[in-house]
């Protein structure tokens, strides 16, 4: 797929020149809403930055509906937990938009242990014109009322304003790593390592728990990572039990660990379920528990390296991966800002990069390669050459069109499909 | 992979564990707490790894070795057991506890009981853990760890009394160990 693309930065222009990030705006999630017209994204330093896509005009056609900041507020702050003294981290580990019923629009975000309801709003008039204080806001002197006026409606320039109308916390005792928003539109779920709860989103203070009990894994089989899901059935997936036996002549010391899920994704039409692990990403039929229907290297060269990604801890990185909306095409990152995308149908695959050097917009990007053999031909890069710290977690794609969101540490990647 | 022998095998499983023991380690102190998930997976890489340095020990000549100090040594193991324990979340740690525990129980086994009555109560676990008893030295994979002391304070060498307290806290370690495997 040939793509032109589009830039956006997350941090502030002050460090746009510079080339070291902080911690704080190093991004965590990215998630569209279900139109695609949103583009939510979380960091670690507790913020959400929200674009929004420009409405085509037919003046400037080439300005092919570009995003947009339209909305940035702090979601969560860092907690202490004085119990246990810990710290609870502020970084966002989840965004899950609500389907919009009115104008308003409403995403979940939550970090290690809070979940919060977010409600963004629009307000593009202020009412003027009252009777008892006056336009500054301080109370007028009642003598001086002379006469009665019923306030007006006043344009104002547009402000998107974020307001917290849920928090839903203490449910937790080990880190919430998802959420999912029931299509009933009334519940939703959180996991962690070990429970499930399901909320009802007018009510905070309790839900419902389901324990996690048999899920450590026994000796020689490898460990899973449980995400719940709740699909468009309405379907509450308990447990993996899709499993791939172990084939005994790889196995390693670190077997385990890069068979160990690190994303679970429903297909949009419900039938399959995709899984990543360190190494490879699955495409399985809900109906076939035993083997997976497809398997796909991401970057198998890796797997001589493991020892090094093990000490370094690259080998514990979680990376995401993506449907698109017809579900013939999938997308996960890998190192080196490098992002795999793999054609169900056809069964091509190619490596893109998110990076500045090679971003000028409208730019088609180049596919890049690896080498994993002796002779390395001019454009390829060796393995040993890939920069481990630069690694691509979080992607998205947008519901029905081409456009995907790569996040690449603190800098936000979106790429649109060539017109012609 | 060609021609690894079992000394290599060895070696890089001598170098795992400790990376992974520092690892657990520092997780301690990593914002956010403890993180079970990881947690669980670096205990599983030391179980691998502890697997795998017993049988290729088992594979080369049998080493005699003396087990020097061994009250020292154990003390040592004893205190890496003790320090994940107080977190909140024992299971995990408590797998990686067993690796260092277990290792601390071998060693045990080899010291010159005073304690008759603490060895009775080993002897069933000895039988069936003969194997592991051929892995008498002390494992230098572990790091070592002393307490830090005050200023002020010297070190001086631990009373014989203190023999009976370490077999009883190793007599802890070892219901936990049979806890673990359970499920």
């Amino acid at each position: 797929m040939e793509e032109e693309n589009d830039t956006r930065k997350v941090n502030n222009s002050f460090l746009r020149d510079h080339n070291y990030a902080t911690e704080a705006d190093i991004i965590s999630t990215v998630e569209f809403n279900s139109t695609g017209e949103l583009l939510a994204t979380g960091d670690k330093g507790g913020r959400v930055v929200v674009f929004q896509r420009e409405q085509e005009s037919k003046t400037q056609p080439q300005r092919r509906g570009e995003y947009n900041v339209y909305s940035t507020f702090q979601s969560h702050e860092p907690e202490f937990d004085y119990l246990k003294s810990l710290e609870i981290e502020e970084k966002i580990n989840k965004i899950k938009w609500l389907p919009q019923q009115n104008a308003a629009y409403f995403l979940l975000s939550t970090n290690d242990k809070t979940v919060k309801l977010w409600k963004i709003s629009e307000r593009d008039k202020r009412p003027e014109g009252y009777n008892l204080k006056d336009e500054d806001g301080r109370i007028r002197d009642p003598a001086t009322i002379t006469s009665l006026r019923v306030p007006v409606l006043q344009p104002m320039d547009l402000m998107v304003e974020a307001t917290a109308r849920r928090v839903f916390s203490n449910a937790h005792t080990y880190h919430i790593n998802s959420i999912s928003v029931n299509s009933d539109l009334q519940t939703f779920i959180s996991t962690d390592d070990l429970r499930v709860n399901l909320w009802n989103l007018e009510i905070t203070d309790r839900s419902f728990s389901i324990l996690i009990s048999s899920c450590f894994p026994s000796t020689g089989s490898p460990s899973q990572l449980f995400s719940f899901l709740c699909d468009k059935t309405r379907r509450l997936l308990v447990s993996i039990n899709f499993e791939e036996p172990e084939d005994p002549s790889t196995r390693s010391f670190f077997s385990e660990i890069i068979s160990s899920i690190s994303d679970v994704k429903f297909s949009h039409n419900g039938r399959y379920l995709m899984t990543r692990d360190y190494l490879t990403v699955k495409v399985w039929d809900l109906q076939m528990e035993n083997k997976p229907l497809e398997t796909y290297q991401v970057h198998d060269y890796l797997r001589g390296k493991l020892c090094s990604l093990y000490e370094n801890d690259c080998i514990f990185d979680k990376f995401e991966c993506v449907w698109n909306g017809s579900d013939s095409v999938i997308m996960t990152g890998s190192y080196n800002n490098f992002f795999r995308m793999f054609d169900r149908n056809t069964k091509r695959d190619v490596t893109l990069e998110a990076s500045r050097e090679n971003s000028k917009p409208r730019a088609i990007l180049k596919p890049r390669k690896v080498c994993v053999g002796g002779k390395r031909r001019k454009d390829e890069i060796s393995v040993d050459s890939l920069d481990f710290s630069k690694k691509i977690l979080h992607t998205t794609w947008h519901p029905h069109e081409n456009i995907i969101a790569v996040a690449a540490t603190n800098n936000l990647y979106i790429f649109q499909d060539k017109v012609n | 992979m060609s021609a690894i022998t079992a000394m290599d095998v060895n070696v890089e499983a001598k170098r795992i564990l400790a990376v992974s023991i520092s690892k657990l380690y520092a997780s301690r102190t990593q914002r956010g707490g403890l993180r079970l998930h990881r947690s669980l997976l670096l205990s599983l890489v030391m179980r691998s790894a502890r697997d795998i340095y017993h049988s290729s020990r088992e594979s080369e000549a049998p080493i005699a070795a003396a087990p020097e100090e061994p009250m020292d040594t154990s003390s040592r193991a004893e205190e890496q057991t003790q320090l994940p324990e107080p977190e909140s979340e024992p299971q995990p740690v408590a797998n990686g506890a067993e690796a260092a525990s277990e290792v601390s129980d071998s060693r045990e086994e080899e010291s010159d009981g005073e304690t008759t009555e603490d060895k009775e109560n080993v002897s069933p676990t000895r039988q069936s853990r003969k194997r592991r008893g051929k892995a008498s030295a002390a494992p230098d994979f572990l790091p070592s760890k002393r307490a830090r002391l005050e200023p002020g304070e010297e070190r001086y060498a631990a009373p014989l009394g203190s023999c009976r307290t370490m077999a009883g806290e190793s007599l802890t370690t070892l219901s936990l160990n049979r806890v673990i495997p359970a499920f």
